[in-house]
């Protein structure tokens, strides 16, 4: 099966097709970053304008790219939710429209479970079960997920997603937006002891996140510090260990815990943040003593991109998907979703 | 000439479909519905004509301004079907397209639109019907406060939901001369896909290629203080 994949529903406007057979045949992104610096985080109505600019080039991109002519696509996976609404009605609005005129089916996508699956984009692929941890500037999720809709949420935030706090903190140092990768870049400069954060919510059970306590313990150190940029790239260290080192305790137990149900330890990280060089050392020490396996998805596909959502389409698609609805959900649950009726080779 | 028009800028969700021989029309009038009814009822259109979308001329949208989701819900389902069915997709001003329906129901030959944008803003047209009873811009469609509004001399019709919601904008539009702006009847009306045909057939007959992509929303407001979210 070929699927057009499309995904709008933040600052990332990505197209493109998946082929059961043969794979990933193409795909393009246009990133919105530059567009939103200026304000120091995402506008959703920039956003949406942006959308409906470029995703029609875009998909004549990738038509051309992966030599598919329409009859070739067999259906259409847009990203439904969770978003922001105004910008992922633009690629519902396309989506659903363009499956009419060529009469195929089409299936709205939930963002995450294209995350949890953009693995599946390498070869090779992680088996199933896995623990998944994703961790952007709008999520941070642990799941464990044994099959295609089959999740069962461990841990999440409570507040802040880490990258999130990445980009927070580093307005507080005064690096510009999106400041997660800066900071990561300040840190490197600065000493690994000289201040210490909490590690939020690892002094007791469970997998839950919290970020937005460690931002305010930056912020009280910075007020009370002489500003010199030793002391900044020494702050951005400690920080960056902080989080890194809450993310490594919460996935080491999940781990222990995978392994005690009796399944495989093994764990995939994605999201923007898994592209962060501190916390890939770290995992792969704590995998190392665990005998885990660990999986990332390549960084382009990371963080948002149109090729994890053709992917998850082609494995959920069906002839019985006709709604014509132009549809959007804010927030809609991993948890909600079901396996498919039918797997797919 | 087959065309079918999509027209949501407004609280209306609206679909024409002309076969050639007759327009067909759905209208509702269901705020925070058009992503759910529009495709449906354009698959209802092309049914009821025995239609199919290959068999059109062009396709023909209302690019705003208006309702920033509900312009995008149109430019975007009609790009879609456009590059789908490879035809020509035609934008219209969906302010044109309300002054083409005044124009349309009382034959009208001058029409002033005033649409409420919030933010004690309208958006602001002024129409002139010519000899083939088609609209065309008398002065260049803006967003503006009401009191900054400008119309040419002469005697015009009033369309929109803007002259309820600014009752300001009469007195600015009149400057004294009672009679020089009347009020038509049924206000305040919202765009129709219907009214968006008739401009497009006359620019398609200009010739051109419009690609689905040259098709973009319009918003005219471009400069408000964007919020960032969270």
């Amino acid at each position: 099966m070929r699927v057009l994949g499309i995904e709008t529903s933040c600052d990332e406007t990505g197209v493109a097709v998946y082929d059961s057979d043969r794979g990933l045949l193409a795909h393009a992104l246009y990133s919105q970053v530059a567009t939103h610096a200026v304000f120091g985080g995402v506008v959703p109505e920039l956003a949406s304008r942006d959308h409906v600019r470029k995703l029609l080039p875009l998909i004549r991109e990738v038509m051309t790219a992966s030599g598919s002519a329409p009859g070739d696509i067999d259906g259409i996976a847009c990203t439904e939710g969770p978003g922001l609404v105004g910008a992922l009605l633009v690629g519902t609005a396309v989506a659903r429209s363009l499956a009419m005129a060529w009469d195929v089916p089409a299936l709205g996508v939930h963002h995450m479970e294209g995350h949890l699956l953009a693995p599946m984009l390498e070869h090779p692929a992680p088996e199933f079960p896995f623990v998944a941890l994703l961790v952007s500037g709008g999520h941070t999720l642990l799941v464990d997920v044994q099959g295609v809709g089959r999740y069962r949420i461990l841990g999440e935030t409570l507040d802040d997603a880490a990258g999130e706090a990445f980009d927070k903190t580093a307005k507080l140092l005064g690096l510009p937006y999106p400041g997660g990768p800066e900071l990561a870049r300040l840190a490197e400069s600065g000493q690994p002891d000289r201040f210490r954060f909490p590690r939020p919510m690892t002094d007791r059970p469970g997998l839950d996140f919290s970020f937005s306590g460690l931002k305010t313990a930056v912020l009280t150190r910075v007020r009370e510090l002489p500003d010199d940029p030793q002391t900044r790239a020494d702050i951005a260290r400690a920080f960056e260990e902080a989080v890194v080192d809450t993310l490594v305790i919460k996935c080491r137990r999940a781990l222990e815990a995978a392994a005690m149900a009796g399944d495989p330890p093994r764990l995939v990280v994605a999201g923007g943040v898994g592209a962060n060089r501190r916390l890939r050392e770290r995992m792969a020490e704590m995998a190392a003593t665990l005998d885990a396996e660990l999986w990332y998805p390549r960084p382009e596909f990371c963080t948002d991109n149109g090729a994890m959502i053709a992917c998850a389409g082609s494995v959920r698609l069906t002839d019985a998907d006709k709604s014509h609805a132009i549809t959007a959900r804010a927030r809609w649950s991993l948890s909600e979703l079901k396996p498919p009726a039918l797997i797919r080779g | 000439m087959k065309l079918l028009g999509i027209e949501t800028a407004s609280d209306a969700c609206s679909v024409a479909l002309d076969t050639g021989t007759e327009v067909l029309e759905r209208h509702h009038e269901q705020p925070r519905m058009h992503g759910r009814l529009l495709l449906d009822m354009a698959v209802e259109l092309l049914a009821e004509a025995e239609l199919s979308l290959a068999g059109l001329d062009a396709l023909v949208v209302g690019r705003g301004p208006g309702s920033f989701t509900g312009v995008r819900i149109a430019v975007g389902a009609a790009q879609g079907l456009a590059f789908g069915a490879n035809l020509p997709l035609v934008p219209v001003s969906s302010l044109a397209a309300l002054a083409q329906g005044v124009v349309r129901r009382d034959g009208s030959a001058g029409v002033v639109t005033a649409v409420d944008a919030r933010m004690d803003e309208v958006y602001w047209g002024v129409w002139q019907a010519d000899a083939h009873g088609v609209v065309a811009e008398v002065v260049p469609e803006r967003v503006c406060s009401p009191a900054d509004i400008d119309l040419p001399a002469g005697h015009w019709r009033a369309s929109g939901s803007g002259w309820q919601a600014y009752p300001e904008i009469l007195e600015a539009a009149v400057r004294g001369q009672p009679g020089r702006v009347s009020e038509a009847p049924g206000q305040p009306q919202l765009a129709r896909a219907l009214d968006l045909l008739p401009m497009a057939r006359q620019m398609l007959a200009g010739g051109g290629e419009f690609a689905p992509e040259q098709a973009v929303p319009v918003y005219l407001r471009d400069s408000v203080a964007w919020q960032k979210n969270g």
